[in-house]
């Protein structure tokens, strides 16, 4: 098996749709020439050429938008937007359409697109490009949000996304584009969206995180396993809408204790969603009140300060004791 | 180095061929044989009569908010007429007219104004797209219809339309950049009625005319008499004529007038004169039309009556079909996704758990549902 970054593997899994379906098609700015600023397209202009691989003027609104019309005449459009912050100029688009039109029409009109931008912090990027904004896509009922945590899965989920019937925000960890590698199958692979994964199995604590700080959750697990003789099972949420309250509550009722991750502010977060169906589903399996370790409910810093604010394995290790303990 | 004016070659061109007093310039007379101007009429008296029809009813609590037509049914019409069954036509919100050209059931056009999806569930067959609330935004899947037209390279084009009061969202500028650029088959139609609830045409834009804006984006416009039928009809053909050949966008602003309220729930003696409205009642297009037709001798009198029985009668079988309507209240958590997801069936079995404890009087214990 071939050894990828998520960057490799999100770029592979556009170029196997694109050559098994002709009306799967890219567009983006700068997705084309330059190949995307993180170069997720690589290669696909040249492959496929500017139709199916379209540099787009700017205007976020109007790459959505227009793909909504594109679905209707039988193409499957994946947008990039181009970071985080900037989907929210195309936010009436997606909250107003995308997700509306299949039931506005009852199924006769339907969007099967994907819009992938980079998602969050960590890289030392400007302001509006570390933006956490899963909850404000989760909300919206009609859209499926999925966030890989490397590049296996990212790779899957991608194909899952684009071969979906329905419109999928795919927010791709940028911390984690180039971080590490890993084996990716030289077949392609799909995985179901809604299914969370157990990253690491473990009795004692339930810690569930999803996208960067997957990394850092499973790097405290390690630590608390040698430091501090706690055996922690981790969950890799994958799509936070649909959410997998299956296998979350599964857990929780076996290791009776859990820690929620995620750098997106605290207030309504996912978090906060994951809570309330632990509470309702397994109250009585609950031997300690369930911590959130998240970024706090204040804009992202600028990125001389953005480490303060992610959650790192520290801050995972701290809340995971004060819940063992309690 | 100089110092000069640019030329920009594009052209802006105002067109009108049949004037509200009834002179007709016979060199612009489009050619429409004497049996598509009778349905053509028949549409637009139908468009009219369901208007007015529609207005009684949100007024008895049958429909809800409704959104007149009347005076604008020129301006959709001519569009509708200009198209194939194979193009398609992305619709405002007054563009009734045009809807009953293409084939809606009127029926189905109640039962979205009734507040029901199966409104907006557009017929089989039918290249149409629904009602768009969100001003503007419409343009922008019209745009990329129209881009996948293109694409498909099968000749369609597609009608997009918009209010003058929608030109100033940022939807309609994008959508108008991104057709230049890609030159999509999209004709862009705005309905100027004059008014965007309250604000005049003049508050909305600095610019002299809103078909100007096409030169910005690279194309060219044409700014017609929207009340004329057949100058709508004129412009039409040659937009969509270009679109099909290959020859990309063209902005057509209509200049016409809203005669009703903005919606029922508007009073527009708030903000406009009633001499106003009377100046634009003698340019209604309906009249217009008809004497135009009787003056050619395709239409009477009797003839006349003998359509708008008709139409009164299709209108009562449309009413009496309308009311007969159920809607499913659990129909909702069905078309969210093509599969009901786990919590969407949790929440439908939590909701019909409601009404059966409801229905029992209230008196069963409330069961626990997951």
């Amino acid at each position: 098996m071939p050894q990828m970054t998520m960057v490799q593997a999100l770029n592979l899994a556009m170029k196997e749709a694109m050559r098994e379906d002709p009306n799967v098609m890219v567009m983006g700015e700068d997705v084309g020439q330059d190949e995307g600023v993180f170069r997720v397209t690589e290669g696909l202009l040249d492959e496929f050429g500017p139709d199916r691989c379209v540099d787009t003027p700017l205007a976020e609104a109007a790459i959505v938008g227009g793909a909504v019309g594109l679905c209707f005449m039988g193409f499957k459009p994946i947008c990039e937007m181009q970071f985080d912050g900037f989907s929210m100029q195309a936010f009436h688009q997606t909250e107003g359409h995308v997700r509306r039109f299949r039931n506005r029409t009852r199924g006769r009109h339907t969007c099967p697109m994907v819009i992938r931008m980079p998602y969050g912090g960590g890289i030392r990027a400007i302001e509006h490009h570390s933006e956490a904004p899963e909850a404000t896509y989760a909300h919206l009922a009609g859209l499926k949000v999925v966030l890989p945590s490397g590049p296996r899965n990212a790779r899957a989920l991608l194909r899952a996304a684009i071969l979906d019937p329905d419109p999928v925000i795919f927010l791709e960890p940028k911390a984690s584009y180039r971080a590490f590698r890993e084996d990716v199958p030289e077949t392609p692979e799909t995985m179901e969206i809604g299914k969370a994964q157990i990253a690491r199995t473990g009795k004692d604590v339930t810690l569930i995180s999803y996208a960067a700080t997957l990394r850092a959750t499973l790097d405290a697990a390690e630590e608390l396993e040698d430091e501090h003789d706690i055996d922690a099972e981790v969950i890799d949420v994958l799509s936070v809408a649909p959410l997998d309250s299956e296998t979350i509550n599964a857990s929780i009722r076996k290791t009776g204790r859990a820690v929620v991750v995620h750098e997106a502010p605290r207030h309504c977060g996912v978090g906060a969603e994951i809570v309330a169906r632990v509470v309702e589903e397994s109250l009585l399996y609950l031997e300690a009140p369930i911590k959130r370790v998240t970024g706090f409910d204040t804009i992202i810093p600028f990125f001389a300060n953005e480490m303060t604010y992610l959650p790192d394995a520290g801050r995972v290790i701290k809340a995971t004791l004060e819940t063992v303990r309690f | 180095m100089p110092r000069k004016t640019l030329e920009i070659p594009r052209k802006i061109e105002w067109l009108s061929v049949l004037d509200h007093e009834g002179n007709l310039d016979k060199k612009l007379e489009p050619k429409i044989p004497a049996e598509d101007l009778r349905k053509l009429y028949k549409t637009m008296l139908n468009s009219r009569m369901f208007d007015e029809r529609c207005f009684h009813m949100q007024r008895q609590g049958r429909i809800g908010t409704y959104g007149p037509t009347k005076g604008q049914e020129a301006a959709s019409l001519g569009f509708a007429y200009a198209i194939g069954k194979d193009d398609w036509l992305v619709p405002s919100f007054r563009e009734t007219a045009a809807m009953l050209w293409r084939g809606w059931e009127m029926d189905k056009i109640l039962l979205w104004w009734a507040g029901n999806e199966a409104g907006a569930s557009v017929a089989e067959g039918i290249n149409d797209l629904p009602i768009c609330v969100p001003v503007a935004s419409q343009c922008q899947y019209g745009m990329g219809v129209a881009w996948g037209c293109k694409l498909r390279g099968k000749g369609q084009v597609c009608i997009t339309f918009c209010g003058d009061g929608g030109t100033s969202e940022g939807d309609f500028h994008e959508a108008m950049n991104f057709a230049g650029v890609y030159q999509t088959p999209m004709v862009m139609v705005i309905q100027n009625n004059q008014w965007a609830i309250s604000i005049p045409r003049e508050s909305q834009t600095a610019s002299q005319t809103i078909a100007q804006k096409a030169v910005a984006y690279g194309f060219d416009a044409f700014q017609v008499d929207g009340n004329d039928l057949l100058a709508v009809i004129v412009a039409a053909r040659e937009a969509v004529e270009k679109a099909r050949k290959g020859g990309g966008p063209t902005l057509i602003e209509c200049i016409t007038y809203r005669l009703g309220v903005h919606t029922t729930a508007d009073d527009p003696k708030k903000y406009r004169s009633d001499d106003e409205v009377k100046e634009w009642e003698a340019k209604d297009p309906l009249p217009r039309l008809r004497d135009y037709l009787i003056k050619k001798g395709v239409l009477d009198e009797k003839g006349d009556q003998a359509v708008r029985d008709e139409i009164k009668a299709a209108l009562d079988a449309a009413t009496h079909k309308f009311e007969q309507y159920r809607h499913d209240q659990y129909e909702m958590f069905h078309h969210m996704f093509a599969d009901m997801t786990p919590e969407l069936q949790r929440q439908m079995a939590e909701l019909k758990d409601y009404h059966e404890w409801k229905e029992s009087g209230k008196k069963r214990q409330p069961s626990r549902v997951i």
